[in-house]
């Protein structure tokens, strides 16, 4: 018996057999000159042929995988099996194999390889959307490498049998093929709490560890057992931990059902929202129980495009999304492009440190007009539908931002005006900015990043990106307590009223995070809509009084670790559940 | 050598969605079927049925492009053509 630790991301304990992500391709040498490594009966022509049967291999896979797809994932794949055997593509590698070629004749893996870099380059030159399709030429170059190779093609393995499937890291090209049907767990060697192998785990409800050192290496086929709330994987599991994975899978579909009215053992309420970017989500998040939607990203309007989308597309788009919570409270996040979600049209991508750019609210400073719109149609949208639409802006770091936003809202319409606390100067400074706004946010996947100067990508420094990390808690704690000072100064006035606090990061859909956040004095919780029975049920167990001590004691622990522990000790439902 | 012209209809340009629809009814022709910008030589005129060539083309929204081929049933097969690049597939 063998066991690994990392960082769970997913709750959930499943039994299956291991499936490797196969390894990235590597690069074929380029061919040394006067080397004798090219056998003489291998000729110009049966090299070229074998480029050629091989790219017409990597297209009909791709066709056929094509065929078993729907909707977005669908078209992707057919472009990118038009690609495969693209005639320029496959014409340029053959040229490469000619002793005339300049440079000499190269291996047909190599002239692959340079001529699917030239093509990619030429895409990089162009800019904004042929830009981002460099990465599926170079998916392509290594498909057919691979395919030249006999090895493996890359990508998510396909299998008949449910599997875990275990990786250095997976990217989000990755994820978009993931079956979850065949994946039942993901573990990886590598990658932190918010990275896409973690967000992509939480959205699907796939138990998930990340950061474990190891897991790469165990070979196809090796039955594991993992804990995806404890970190941990053991290879041959024993009679006990069989009966842990049946216990889970029983629980789990007791769990799935959520009342749609959270509330604390003493009956305190706590609205559980739903975090969203499509009506599609929405009307998910209606069903599941979400009392509201606490974070619309509105970006997903606004990605895969080379410009920014009318108002009458955006009014639609937003006006789905409203339509599914009649009289119910829906916050939408004006548009958040930059770092890892650029623009063509809005973000430079050439920015030397793109987390610390222009990007979120600030970009409103590099194309004015743009914000103005989305709040135009964001205001049309709420005037067709019966949702109650509060309105807050991504990266708010000064209180001077926070009014200029407000007035932007109230130009518009929109009653209530808010900020996204993401940059540690606006939890700060909270009591200014909220005397701004009616409402605040915690976006702690950002804060997160910015408090613990940790890339939230980033495998080694998935310990220091824990919203857990007692600075994390503390900045929760001032962002609440400068709402209510905010509210207390501006006592008499009309603008009087509680300014609340509520999280819509990843840290909200933790439930025991959750209950700290409680403790903290946030007032509402807004997660992925599957997280949502599982931070209700630890929720009712526990009265306003005990979370606030649980709160005083995550604050006071020395390290993000032993504040989990602390609290977790504390709630022993937790266990019970295998949360 | 026969010749046409045909103003994109595309909203997007001629990527993404409607590059693969043209490029796959260029490839499915028996002849070679060259595209080029309205204006620009003959001899920069790029492969019909290469999507990585259509895309590299970067021809938007409102463009006229021109499309040329050699042989039999020269004709009928760019008018064909005409029609895709002039039908706005996003609309569909």
């Amino acid at each position: 018996m063998q066991t690994f630790s990392g960082v769970g991301v997913a709750p959930g304990r499943v039994l299956g057999p291991v499936r490797q992500m196969p390894k990235p391709v590597q690069e074929p040498a380029p061919h040394a000159p006067g080397a004798a490594d090219i056998p003489a009966d291998v000729t110009v022509e049966s090299q070229g042929r074998r480029i050629k049967d091989a790219a017409k291999a990597v297209q009909a896979e791709l066709r056929a995988r094509a065929i078993g797809a729907s909707g977005e994932g669908k078209e992707v794949l057919e472009a990118t099996a038009l690609m495969a055997a693209d005639p320029m593509l496959v014409k340029s590698a053959i040229r490469l194999l000619s002793p005339e070629a300049p440079g000499g004749a190269r291996t047909a893996e190599r002239a692959v390889w340079e001529a699917a870099a030239t093509v990619a380059e030429s895409l990089k030159a162009l800019g904004g959307y042929m830009a981002e399709r460099v990465a599926d030429v170079l998916d392509v170059r290594a498909r057919i490498v691979s395919e030249l190779r006999g090895l493996p093609a890359p990508g998510i393995p396909a299998s008949d049998v449910p599997f875990i499937l275990a990786a250095e890291d997976l990217a989000p090209a990755d994820t978009a093929t993931l079956d979850p049907t065949k994946v039942i767990a993901l573990i990886t060697s590598s990658g932190g709490p918010q990275s896409h192998t973690a967000i992509l785990a939480r959205a699907l409800g796939l138990p998930a560890i990340v950061a474990a050192p190891g897991v790469d290496g165990l070979d196809d086929g090796t039955e594991i057992y993992l804990d995806g709330a404890a970190g941990t994987i053991t290879t041959e599991p024993g009679e006990d931990l069989r009966l842990a994975a049946k216990a889970w899978a029983t629980q789990a579909s007791t769990l799935a059902a959520f009342s749609g009215n959270n509330a604390l053992a003493d009956g305190f309420r706590v609205p559980l929202l739903a975090n969203v970017g499509t009506g599609a989500d929405a009307v998910k998040a209606a069903d599941a129980g979400a009392e509201g939607v606490g974070l619309l990203r509105t970006e997903f309007c606004f990605l895969d495009r080379d410009d920014e989308p009318s108002v009458e597309e955006q009014i639609a788009a937003y006006g789905a999304v409203f339509a599914a919570f009649p009289g119910k409270k829906v916050v939408v996040r004006t548009l958040d492009a930059g770092a890892d979600k650029p623009l063509p049209f809005l973000t430079n991508a050439d920015e030397p440190n793109p987390a610390l750019g222009v990007r979120g609210y600030r970009t409103d400073l590099t194309s004015p007009g743009v914000l103005e719109r989305q709040l135009e149609a964001i205001a049309a949208a709420e005037a067709a539908h019966q949702a109650e639409v509060w309105v807050m802006a991504p990266m708010i770091s000064t209180a001077d931002e926070a009014a200029r936003f407000a007035s932007l809202c109230s130009a518009a319409g929109l009653r209530t005006p808010g900020v996204m606390v993401e940059v540690p100067s606006a939890a700060l400074t909270a009591s200014t900015v909220l005397r701004e706004v009616s409402f605040a946010s915690l976006g702690t996947n950002d804060l997160t990043q910015y408090a613990m100067a940790a890339d939230r990508q980033l495998g080694p420094l998935a310990s220091l990106n824990d919203p857990w990390q007692p600075a994390v808690l503390q900045l929760v704690k001032l962002t609440v307590d400068g709402a209510a000072a905010a509210s207390t100064v501006l006592a008499g006035t009309a603008a009087a009223a509680t300014k609340p606090v509520g999280v819509c990061g990843e840290a909200a859909a933790d439930p025991a995070l959750a209950v700290v956040l409680v403790g903290l004095g946030v007032a509402t919780l807004s997660m992925s809509a599957r997280a949502l029975a599982a931070v209700s049920t630890v929720l009712a167990t526990v009265t306003v009084e005990q979370a606030r001590n649980l709160a005083v004691a995550a604050l006071a622990a020395p390290s993000a670790s032993a504040a989990r522990q602390t609290v977790r000790a504390q709630l022993p439902i937790l266990v019970e559940l295998g949360l | 050598m026969s010749e046409r012209t045909a103003t994109i209809a595309s909203r997007v340009g001629l990527h993404a969605r409607p590059a693969a629809i043209f490029a796959e009814a260029a490839g499915d022709l028996d002849l070679e079927v060259t595209i080029a910008k309205a204006g620009e030589p003959a001899d920069d005129a790029m492969d019909a049925s290469s999507i990585l060539s259509l895309m590299s083309l970067g021809a938007s929204f409102g463009d006229v492009v021109v499309l040329r081929a050699e042989g039999a049933g020269a004709d009928e097969a760019l008018d064909k053509l005409v029609k895709i690049l002039e039908t706005d597939h996003d609309a569909e």
